[in-house]
């Protein structure tokens, strides 16, 4: 055990910083060099799946069709996850300013917000900071332009296929991959799509150049990470923290002192039980997290933990694939018979194949990722499912 | 119904006539009249030329796109796990009775409708609920009363 507490990091919300400094810095870089210092920085996707930025970004910019898009994922909807909106409220401008570097690099004329319909009271001074944001634009003669598109309530939005459909005026149902974003995304146009944060690191890895940010972390998980705690912690709220701690340096600095599992990552994250704590990683060598840290104690039921998350996905499911669809409702009533005693308690193990089913067969990853809170948290707390 | 066919063609002015637009007018209608009708959907499809069943599709996906009557104010409660562990249910309940319906149901004066929703964003602050577009956080049952009474009054 040791009393040191964690290092807090100060790059996000980070004050002194003038987006017109960093954008002439960008404008007088190539757009290789810029690449460059982010694939150097080891910058990876903050939204929880982890692509490699400068990748993303490089490919999009290699696409023969050069109508091109640069899409900022706004529709923070994971359960125990609201780093987004602190971040949209706080520093908007590093936010239109990573993008206009993406723009740069790119080679796009416009850029979109896709803001979630809960965040609507956001709009009105997201869209006075963002004129203002369009004079410095026009002062140093970029052309580029961010419109704000409000979403209406689907968490599947968040998926970046469903996303476009929704920006297209469609249902939100993601598509078929590939072709991938980087190819085929709003409109079909070559689209690079980044979570709010990822945005903002680039931003400031354009202003503090990739060493800064590559002393942070470990080799698998660069940097520092925006982390949302909520649940049974006397501090939740919003934490700037170095990767590469592992949960039980984490439950000793936010933890009550009774801590009994944290849930990495959301609903669609990993349950990790205290026997675990000492040995899990908080990253991509880990447990991966787009920031979602939800913390139980023993006075909680985490067969009531499970049965909330599996009534969420089966209410957010857009019921287009059948694994998802059918699945997340089998689950549900699966669990429920279990606990009930309609079903022996063996009956878990047959849900338990059914998620790895949906874990190969459901087109996107709402329907895949069902499996890993199902699992983690079935296998840890079993006896808490049946009786 | 004349004024529908107004508000519909103002926001097409507005946002558009393409199927870009047809989110954007969708929002509007439920910003103006709390819910989308089937004859607003048939008036949209006219106005953008696209099919009804395209509008409708659109229409049903989303949670906020109300496509039956709800009361001027909608609330509604989030029921994810951290406002659930901090009381969600007394939130609820404390509603129910103040304003004499269930969850799902609108009063009979058409200004409230109670709603049960997805994490809103708000975990380190639960309980969390939207009254349309307005956020009330850590509320508590003396709270709940407050912004009833409030709401009432307007």
């Amino acid at each position: 055990m040791s009393n040191t507490k964690l290092k807090r990091v100060d790059l996000i919300f980070e004050k002194d910083c003038s987006a017109k400094e960093i954008l002439q810095k960008a404008w007088a870089m190539t757009k290789e060099q810029i690449i460059n210092e982010l694939l150097e920085s080891g910058l990876k996707g903050r939204g929880g799946a982890g692509f490699p930025t400068a990748l993303k970004w490089k490919f999009t910019g290699e696409q023969p069709e050069t109508e091109r898009y640069i899409i900022c994922n706004a529709d923070e909807g994971e359960p125990g996850t609201f780093k987004d909106r602190e971040i949209l409220f706080k520093v908007p401008e590093k936010v239109f300013g990573g993008m206009t570097v993406c723009a740069r690099v790119i080679e796009a004329k416009e850029g979109f917000i896709y803001l979630r319909g809960e965040y609507k009271f956001l709009l009105p001074e997201l869209e006075q900071k963002l004129n203002a944001f369009h004079k410095v634009l026009d002062e140093l003669k970029i052309p580029f332009r961010i419109k704000v598109i409000m979403g209406s309530g689907a968490y599947i939005c968040g998926e970046e296929s469903a996303l476009f459909e929704s920006m297209e005026g469609k249902r939100g149902e993601p598509r078929n991959k590939p072709p991938y974003p980087t190819i085929s995304g709003f409109r079909s146009k070559p689209t690079v799509i980044n979570n709010v944060e990822t945005l903002v690191y680039a931003f400031m890895i354009g202003k503090h150049g990739a060493q800064k940010f590559k002393d942070l972390g470990t080799a698998d998980s660069r940097g520092s990470k925006v982390f949302s705690v909520s649940g049974d912690t006397p501090i939740p709220g919003i934490y700037e923290l170095e990767l590469g701690m592992t949960v039980e340096q984490f439950v000793e600095e936010f933890g009550d002192g009774d801590t009994k599992a944290v849930q990495v990552g959301g609903a669609s994250g990993f349950c990790v039980p205290r026997k675990k704590f000492k040995a899990t990683i908080i990253g991509f060598e880990g447990v991966p997290t787009g920031g979602s840290m939800m913390i139980f104690n023993s006075s909680r039921s985490m067969y009531n933990v499970l049965k909330n998350y599996i009534e969420f996905f089966e209410e957010e499911s857009c019921g287009q694939c059948t694994p998802c669809r059918v699945g997340c409702q089998q689950l549900k009533l699966g669990i429920e018979a279990v606990k009930k005693g309609e079903k022996h308690a063996a009956y878990l193990d047959q849900l338990m194949k059914l998620t790895q089913t949906m874990k190969i067969t459901a087109k996107c990853g709402l329907g895949q990722s069902v499996a890993n809170s199902f699992s983690s948290i079935v296998e840890n707390f079993r006896e808490e499912m049946i009786y | 119904m004349p004024e529908i066919k107004e508000l519909v063609k103002s926001l097409a002015d507005k946002y558009g006539r393409s199927r870009e637009s047809l989110i954007p007018i969708l929002q509007g209608v439920v910003a103006n009249h709390r819910f989308v009708s089937d004859e607003t959907m048939t008036e949209i499809a006219r106005e953008l030329d696209m099919s009804a069943a395209q509008v409708y599709g659109t229409a049903t996906f989303y949670s906020f796109l109300d496509t039956v009557p709800r009361g001027k104010y909608v609330i509604r409660v989030c029921r994810t796990i951290t406002c659930a562990m901090k009381g969600k249910n007394l939130i609820l309940q404390e509603l129910e009775d103040l304003l004499k319906i269930k969850v799902g149901e609108t009063t009979q004066n058409r200004k409230f409708s109670l709603l049960e929703t997805n994490c809103l964003g708000w975990c380190h602050k639960g309980p969390a609920m939207l009254v349309n577009d307005e956020v009330y956080t850590e509320v508590t049952p003396e709270k709940i009363r407050e912004i009833i009474n409030e709401y009432t009054k307007k």
